[in-house]
């Protein structure tokens, strides 16, 4: 055996974080939105049984764009990090924060111990509160660094360019119809700037509704019930003031009831 | 994988696992002694003194199914509690109601919803109503070594089976013997009683009211026979609890409502004290 080649620890976390945002990018890009009554989940998912998006606790919903296997290693993990601790504890001792650092740890170990490969996953972990004060949303790159996000985020491969497009054109106290499609319009745009067309089978669209009478505030949004959202009254007045300057997007679909019917 | 990295605030080893979807599966390998069947008890002489819970009836009916509950928890001849809970929903469409030892059947509801629910995120779909049935089994079964030292727990399993459209009961014994029952159901010391006001006013057209005010004519019985069934307490305003399982899922009847049904029943008692009569023929 020849003596290895000396790499800089710089080099080698590059190297790492190279290959674990190639990764990423290789899927599809996914955003998370608040809206007036809660979090919205949007991703473009051709499959019906393999999720992006799920819950993890009463309050709390997990997003990931990436290596699907290892996304759902985590998503397991996290179901039962916090079903353990709720078990052991009480229900409200589960918390968006606390699982965020759970994550965050467990990313970060893997992503710079030398013996594994990192993790080519970026996660969301959501939690709606009581108002949209007591939201949360973080977002968890692959090398286990911590986002505390407001508003809107976005992960995935076209991340930057969703993200700024988002940041533009969010508002609080959205209607859910109206962050749905702010969201597909955000989506349907490629890195060259041109846009495509997103049918609504192929995407995955969840909700963690703080009006939600249950306890288990995750719900899913698909079939008729997400065509009447994309579909609803102001659609033509969004994607008008969307492509147009931001500031002419405040009233003329204000008065949308989509928000309500989930 | 390092194997002990507890104090790394990184998910242990365990759970990145794969393995079962499974909650108590998963506890019995990661932390055993958290499992409520692996408690050791000391050896004692004669029964333990805790708080029992005693009847509770369900019946179905076209459409889903009523599962209620009297109020009343007794240790030896003393009312411990007079507004204790034994009826709880499982998941979305099924509830359990729980005789026996109160501290151990509220901690075995605990851990079945629990148990339903870890399912139904890890695999994003719901068991079968039959397999609620056989895991709730398994649970009683665990607890086989305390229930042979005077703390059994005998539940009452109802729900709706969205695959066959229809409310279904599933009893228990203490050895976690299931079997599915038809029409109406009870359990816990009143079940003899409220069994036989049922198997006089069941029929099988009977409408979500009539259901429900079945349940109650039954608990009623049962507390008029059974010393450890807790009738309607006007005085204290305290009603026995009454759930619905339909295919719009599960409900709790509000307190006006069951407050009503109470009455109304109690009301008619006060000119006929044994209640609704069957045909003789």
């Amino acid at each position: 055996m020849s003596t290895p080649f000396y790499v800089s620890p710089q080099q080698a976390m590059a190297d790492r974080a190279e290959y674990a945002r190639k990764g990423i990018a290789r899927g599809r890009s996914l955003v998370v939105l608040q809206y007036a009554d809660g979090i919205v989940f949007v991703g473009e998912n051709p499959s019906r049984a393999l999720h992006k998006f799920s819950e993890i606790y009463d309050r709390i919903g997990f997003a990931a764009a990436g290596k699907y296997n290892e996304y759902e290693n985590l998503r397991i993990g996290g179901v039962r990090y916090a079903d353990l601790r709720g078990y052991t504890y009480d229900r409200d001792d589960v918390t968006a924060r606390g699982l965020a650092n759970v994550y965050a740890q467990t990313l970060g170990t893997i992503f710079s111990s030398a013996g594994e490969k990192p993790y080519e996953v970026e996660l969301v972990v959501a939690e709606v509160g009581e108002s949209a004060e007591g939201d949360q949303i973080y977002r968890l790159p692959h090398d286990g660094s911590i986002v505390d996000e407001h508003g809107s985020v976005a992960v995935g491969g076209n991340a930057e360019q969703i993200s700024t497009f988002l940041d533009q054109r969010h508002q609080d106290g959205m209607t859910l119809s109206e962050a749905l499609k702010l969201a597909v319009q955000a989506l349907s745009r490629d890195t060259n700037g041109s846009e495509r067309e997103i049918p609504a089978e192929r995407l995955e669209v969840a909700v963690l509704d703080r009006t939600r009478p249950q306890q288990r505030k995750f719900k899913r949004i698909a079939g008729r019930q997400l065509e009447r959202l994309l579909t609803a009254e102001g659609a033509a007045e969004v994607s008008k003031a969307a492509s147009e300057a931001v500031s002419d997007d405040t009233s003329s679909d204000s008065d949308s009831d989509g928000g309500s019917e989930a | 994988m390092e194997a002990n990295s507890r104090g790394t605030g990184r998910l242990p080893a365990a759970f990145l696992t794969p393995g079962s979807s499974s909650f108590m599966d998963f506890l019995a390998e990661h932390q055993p002694e958290m499992l409520p069947g692996n408690r050791q008890l000391p050896p004692t002489q004669g029964v333990i003194e805790a708080p029992h819970g005693t009847t509770i009836v369900s019946v179905t009916f076209p459409g889903g199914v009523v599962l209620a509950g009297d109020r009343r928890a007794t240790m030896g001849n003393v009312i411990a509690q007079r507004d204790i809970e034994k009826v709880f929903p499982a998941d979305e469409y099924s509830a359990v109601g729980i005789a026996g030892t109160a501290g151990l059947a509220v901690e075995m509801v605990k851990l079945f919803q629990l148990e339903l629910e870890h399912f139904e995120k890890v695999e994003g779909a719901q068991l079968s109503l039959e397999g609620k049935a056989n895991r709730l089994s398994t649970m009683i079964r665990s607890n086989l070594g305390m229930a042979m030292q005077g703390l059994a727990v005998v539940p009452l399993f109802a729900g709706f089976d969205v695959d066959r459209a229809k409310g279904r009961i599933f009893s228990y014994d203490v050895t976690g013997g299931r079997s599915e029952e038809h029409g109406y159901a009870a359990t816990g010391s009143g079940s003899v009683f409220a069994r036989g006001a049922m198997k006089k006013l069941y029929r099988d057209d009977l409408t979500e009211d009539q259901a429900t005010t079945l349940v109650v004519q039954a608990l009623y019985d049962a507390a008029d026979d059974d010393s450890a069934t807790g009738g309607p307490d006007m005085a204290r305003r305290i009603f026995p609890i009454v759930t619905v399982i339909t295919e719009d899922g599960f409900r709790r009847l509000s307190e006006e409502e069951s407050s009503a049904i109470a009455r109304s029943i109690l009301e008619r008692r006060l000119e006929q004290p044994d209640g609704p009569r069957a045909a003789l023929l």
